[in-house]
């Protein structure tokens, strides 16, 4: 329990070092938000209106001053305001967390369901075709540029074939009224893609790790055992090899959660998804620092507290942690 | 050994065709790659049109993937060089001093591996501008955590086996211990991750281009896939090619990395 509350404390503290280095991150960057919105210029009364703006806005304060006011903001939800929006930002990213949300969720359940099925395959018959194979695709996987994946994908499913649409989240066509079932049938149709491209960079390493894993617990003694006792495969692969060989996976799941909302950013450009990777996108070409922020400082968040899960659901499904780490 | 894996004798082909192509070629065709080269969308293949076909412009498409080669890779390079330095580094000082050194580097290497890398470079190239400098640095600084992690674990390792007690005891300073006794021998370690990390540095490079954020004077792979996208529907091939350029680079990375692997540490082969 202790170990616990230790973690929970330590990654209160992580986030908060993300949002003092986001703050000193801007601090160093030339020019400020002033500077910004009134480019161009126009001599000595230009400055002196901007200076009267800093002071409204607090910029002329001390450095401490400035980072206690932004970290206080923050702690309690309010990232500021974006110009280019022209409302708060938790309005501008509050409708885009949903869209991004169900892509990462159905992305990471493709990678995991598909890969560790692949990977035990080949670890029931490691010396196959079907083995090696999996080799040649884990590298493959690896090497595909994510954005590239998707406009490919784009290109055979969604323009040659016409078989599934090619941008958004819904169909424009849709009424707005249109029953839930029917919206949400569209939706998927419209996930299939994005998840794809997103979820294959994992696939792959999903499966290398888990053929791994599971070709060690398959020769271990206790599988030997449950064959001995005349259990059939079915069982013994799925409810006493399998549960031993996820570990590793659940270990990289919440690492590796940063770079699946990396990912997104470019899976959301190529399909349009209105998430919150398209919408950094967006932050990034009208210099929308204030959006920006917001998204990393959240983002990195989910991170450490996708961690902490991990690490706890670690420990549930593992006794051998619990034990030693009480 | 490192020949006899056919895997990574392919790699170390493809590398040199690409390094061709990104390299020597470009020294015969220096014919200006902004140039109006044929009818705007002209079809690769084409009987009098640019062997790969123009794009939305009108511009030779194998010319620009040609020269956009060189940029890419001396992106990824210079980030990968940073990357495995400020990783050496830390994971040296980590694993060999220890105790509060440790677990304060540890900590840092922690935090800079929970910010979410492609968003984090977003973030730096916007407040400080697209500059290549700027890019390597933001690669290079969110990057190194695994390899600072893997250095650390092979300092731990190494550093209490006998050659190291031997130079103790003939008085070689911390640094020279650090520096010219055990980092030699992680050495092999050291480049295998050095050529994975190029590779994902070059996907890295890509990822930020395609987004708009690169030189748009050099039009890097990544980059130009990023301009051509608004017309795949009419143009496959102003996005496949360069595309396809940045997967073969980045595949035949990990074969060579594969193989130096196995070549290393033959008990690992085929995991």
């Amino acid at each position: 329990m202790k170990a616990v509350a230790v973690k929970i404390l330590e990654s209160f503290l992580l986030i908060l070092a993300v949002i003092v280095f986001n703050f000193v991150l801007v601090h160093l960057a030339p020019g400020d938000v002033v500077d910004a919105l009134s480019s161009g210029g126009l001599g000595d009364a230009r400055e002196e209106q901007n200076e009267l703006i800093r002071e409204q806005i607090g910029l002329d304060q001390p450095f401490h001053v400035q980072l206690f006011t932004y970290v206080g903001n923050v702690l309690t939800g309010d990232f500021g305001w974006s110009p280019i929006g022209n409302k708060p930002v938790l309005e501008m990213i509050a409708p885009r967390i949903f869209p991004t949300l169900l892509l990462a969720l159905s992305a990471l359940t493709f990678a995991v369901l598909i890969g560790v099925t692949i990977g035990s395959i080949a670890a029931r018959h490691p010396t196959s075709f079907f083995s090696a194979g999996l080799t040649v695709f884990a590298l493959i996987g690896f090497a595909m540029p994510v954005f590239w994946t998707g406009i490919l994908l784009l290109l055979v499913f969604g323009v040659w074939l016409e078989w599934l649409p090619i941008a958004g989240m819904n169909d424009l066509r849709l009424a707005n009224d249109a029953p839930f079932v029917e919206r949400a049938l569209d939706t998927v149709r419209h996930l299939i893609l994005p998840t794809i491209s997103l979820g294959v960079i994992f696939l792959a390493s999903y499966a290398r790790l888990s053929r791994a894993s599971m070709l060690e617990v398959l020769q271990s003694d206790y599988i030997r055992t449950a064959r001995a006792k005349g259990l059939s495969e079915g069982p013994v692969m799925i409810k006493h090899a399998l549960r031993n060989a996820v570990i590793p996976i659940i270990t990289i799941l919440g690492m590796e959660f940063g770079v699946l909302l990396s990912g997104a950013i470019l899976v959301e450009t190529v399909f349009n998804w209105p998430g919150l990777g398209r919408l950094a996108f967006e932050a990034v070409l009208t210099r929308d620092t204030n959006v920006l922020l917001a998204i990393l400082t959240m983002v990195s968040a989910t991170v450490i507290l996708a961690n902490l899960f991990t690490d706890i659901v670690y420990r549930l499904v593992d006794p051998r942690i619990r034990i030693e780490g009480a | 050994m490192f020949m006899a894996n056919k895997a990574a004798v392919f790699g170390a082909g493809l590398m040199i065709v690409i390094l061709f192509v990104s390299y020597i070629l470009p020294l015969f065709f220096s014919a200006d790659k902004f140039a109006y080269a044929g009818k705007r969308h002209t079809a690769p293949f084409t009987d009098g049109g640019p062997l790969l076909g123009t794009d939305y412009l009108g511009r030779d498409v194998a010319l620009i993937v040609m020269h956009g080669g060189s940029t890419t890779l001396e992106v990824a390079g210079f980030a990968a060089l940073l990357i495995v330095t400020v990783g050496a580094l830390i994971g040296a000082l980590a694993g060999y001093y220890g105790g509060i050194i440790d677990r304060t580097l540890m900590k840092v290497t922690e935090f800079f591996q929970v910010l979410p890398g492609l968003l984090f470079a977003l973030v730096v190239v916007a407040l400080f501008g697209a500059s290549t400098t700027t890019i390597v640095l933001a690669i290079g600084v969110i990057s190194w955590p695994p390899i600072a992690r893997q250095t650390r674990s092979e300092f731990l390792k190494q550093k209490n086996l006998e050659y190291v007690k031997a130079a103790r005891s003939i008085g070689a300073s911390n640094a020279r211990i650090i520096l010219l006794t055990i980092l030699p021998n992680t050495l092999p370690v050291l480049i295998v991750q050095a050529t994975l990390t190029m590779g994902a540095a070059i996907l890295f490079e890509a990822g930020l281009a395609f987004l708009g954020l690169g030189d748009p004077d050099s039009l890097s792979w990544g980059y130009y896939v990023g301009l051509n996208r608004q017309y795949f529907l009419v143009n496959w091939w102003g996005v496949t090619f360069p595309g396809l350029m940045v997967f073969l680079t980045v595949l035949s990375l990990s074969l060579i990395g594969d193989g130096i692997q196995d070549a290393i540490n033959p008990k690992l082969r085929g995991r």
